[in-house]
């Protein structure tokens, strides 16, 4: 695709059973400010079946036009038809910037996308901005480039990352980093309905069951108080105390990923970089070593108090307030202290 | 039935971080391991193997080194490896790397794809449904389980909040997780047997209907504006508490303080 015929901030609007994933708003609100820096406007991709009655919620939280695939084919996520779709919008729309969540669908999606027309994929950002860059080959830097900025290796390095000679340029974002703008009531988009046809073939999978998680899924990453566990919780019975003092605070439990990887709490809790980005205004590190990979996940918070046995865990480095300590007999003691002021304060 | 297992040689990041003036990795300079997710993958391959007698064959794209994985996989019960690697195929993105080994892939018969979800070094969960893109196969990735059926497979694939149980025809792709299984110990024996083993090596000549403009550095459409070190927030308050009722307390004070409470 040439470099001049492509404009628009484009998003792909991740939906779950016909509902917009929180990802989506997140995503147009980013889409929003690259938009005004380079006087375009956003485009939210919204795909599935029975999902244009959807439009209007894009359109509040800032998308100007929606462009809406509806097909039966798309009733569940399945990567070859919603590849076809996405591929088939690019093409037909020539976008010139193209945001897809980092999440389990969006990272298969955003990759079989981005391979198909060809053009680059910068993974699991957590900084987008307009700016300029002197590409491989170039005398003079370019204006108007999307700046993609990431983590790697584990969060010890950040890389910015730039897509100079091809279109559109694609980043996947992860959720819980940018902030959804104001709820506008009564917004609209313009609205194009666009069906690029869907003929299956050997790529498109079977779906024989869809089995839901059984545990209540909590959003960890709307949570302002969020009180972790780690290993030095030490079993799935021991996580009660976290409960506990969760319940007492206004709280929700999350883990890290060796509570997770030893069952003590589901996959969807985990807070880090295989986990989920959070930042609420008080994080407990209870028991928690905070190996960089976790502490990638839950660094922005506000407050971060972190309780561990072993004075030199790393989670000190980056705690507020460190307690040296055993988690299991001072996190009841709180709990107690916390029920008491709210019984008698 | 004939497995492929693409596996990824990465710095052990619990190690150093070393980078090259130009901003990519120095790659020579650090300690390495088999990518854990790549192990994953290739335990799920060697279950088929014990149950149907399947040839697993690995395969990386890496530096001269990257030879090591080959033969640690050997040892652990696949039967080949293929080493692919030139000078002209070094500073790769995710694009051209997935187009390398699609390339080197064209060579050999295959009915099942396997990789690992992610690499520790990039974390981008890219190149596996990219060569599923370039050589048109169906695709599964996040795979918690893999069982054979028939002319095909069944594969639980992991959501956020949920697992679809899917059913795809071979040849296929699926990249794996590595929370999906725990991977075996290499044997004494084959060990010994991978020392000695034969490794294929392939260079840029040996890969198939791919384009000099897709490859390595030059044929990355992404390009690094700048790397740098996380800049780490420092260190707050700290005490030790004698009593569980002296930490307690201090905790209380600070969310009073704050008023969380």
């Amino acid at each position: 695709m040439s470099l001049k015929q492509c404009k628009g901030v484009y998003i792909y609007v991740q939906q779950t059973d016909n509902k917009i994933d929180n990802i989506a708003f997140e995503l147009l609100g980013k889409a929003t400010e690259l938009a005004a820096d380079l006087v375009t406007d956003v485009t939210a991709v919204l795909v599935g079946f029975n999902v244009k009655g959807m439009a209007d919620e894009l359109a509040a939280y800032g998308a100007d036009k929606v462009i809406v695939v509806d097909d039966p084919v798309l009733k569940e996520y399945r990567t070859e038809p919603y590849t076809h779709a996405l591929t088939s919008v690019i093409k037909e729309f020539k976008p010139d910037i193209l945001l897809v969540g980092a999440t389990a669908i969006g990272r298969d999606l955003g990759p079989r996308v981005s391979a198909r027309v060809a053009t680059g994929l910068t993974a699991d950002c957590t900084v987008l901005e307009i700016g300029e860059f002197k590409a491989r080959g170039d005398k003079e830097p370019r204006q108007g480039q999307l700046l993609m900025t990431r983590p790697a290796f584990g969060g010890n390095t950040i890389a910015t990352i730039a897509c100079p000679n091809h279109r559109p340029q694609m980043a996947t974002v992860r959720p819980g980093v940018m902030q959804k703008q104001e709820k506008m009531a009564g917004a609209k988009a313009e609205i194009v309905e666009f069906n690029p046809g869907f003929e299956a073939n050997d790529k498109y999978v079977e779906i024989m069951e869809i089995v839901k998680s059984v545990s209540d899924t909590v959003d960890i990453q709307t949570a302002k108080i969020l009180v972790s566990g780690g290993r030095g919780v030490g079993s799935a019975e021991n996580f009660a105390l976290l409960e506990d003092l969760a319940a007492a605070i206004g709280g929700t439990v999350s883990c890290s990923r060796a509570a997770a990887d030893s069952g003590w709490k589901p996959k969807d809790r985990q807070v880090g970089q295989t986990g989920k980005t959070v930042r609420p205004d008080v994080y407990f590190a209870i028991g928690i070593s905070g190996a960089i990979q976790h502490t990638a996940g839950m660094e922005e918070s506000d407050i971060i108090i972190a309780v561990n046995k072993d004075p030199d865990a790393p989670i000190f480095d980056i705690a507020d307030y460190g307690i040296v300590g055993d988690c299991l007999k001072i996190v009841p003691r709180l709990t107690q202290a916390i029920k008491w002021r709210y019984l008698h304060g | 039935m004939k497995i492929v297992v693409c596996m990824k040689q990465v710095p052990d990041t619990k190690g150093g971080v070393k980078f090259k003036p130009d901003g990519t990795l120095d790659r020579a300079a650090m300690l390495t391991i088999m990518n854990p997710d790549d192990k994953a993958g290739l335990e799920a391959a060697l279950r088929i193997k014990d149950e149907t007698g399947a040839e697993v064959t690995c395969i990386t794209m890496g530096l001269p080194k990257a030879e090591d994985i080959l033969r640690e996989a050997m040892a652990m019960g696949a039967d080949k490896g293929i080493l692919v690697t030139d000078r002209v195929l070094g500073g790769a993105d995710t694009w051209a790397t997935s187009t390398t080994i699609a390339g080197a892939l064209r060579n050999i018969d295959y009915d099942l794809i396997i990789t690992g979800r992610q690499a520790i070094d990039g974390d981008t969960a890219q190149v596996g449904p990219q060569i599923a893109e370039h050589l048109d196969l169906p695709l599964i990735s996040y795979a918690q389980a893999i069982k054979l059926d028939g002319g095909g497979i069944i594969v639980n694939r992991q959501y956020d909040d949920r697992y679809h149980v899917l059913r795809a025809k071979l040849p296929c792709v699926v990249t794996v997780l590595a929370e999906s299984n725990k991977p075996r110990y290499m044997t004494p024996g084959g060990i010994f047997d991978a020392c000695d083993a034969e490794i294929t090596t392939w260079g840029r000549a040996d890969l198939k209907d791919v384009d000099d403009s897709n490859l390595g550095l030059a044929g990355s459409p992404t390009q690094i504006v700048k790397v740098f070190d996380k800049v780490r927030k420092g260190k707050g308050s700290m005490m030790t508490a004698e009593t569980p009722g002296e930490g307690a307390e201090y905790i209380f004070k600070i969310l009073c303080e704050k008023h969380v409470i």
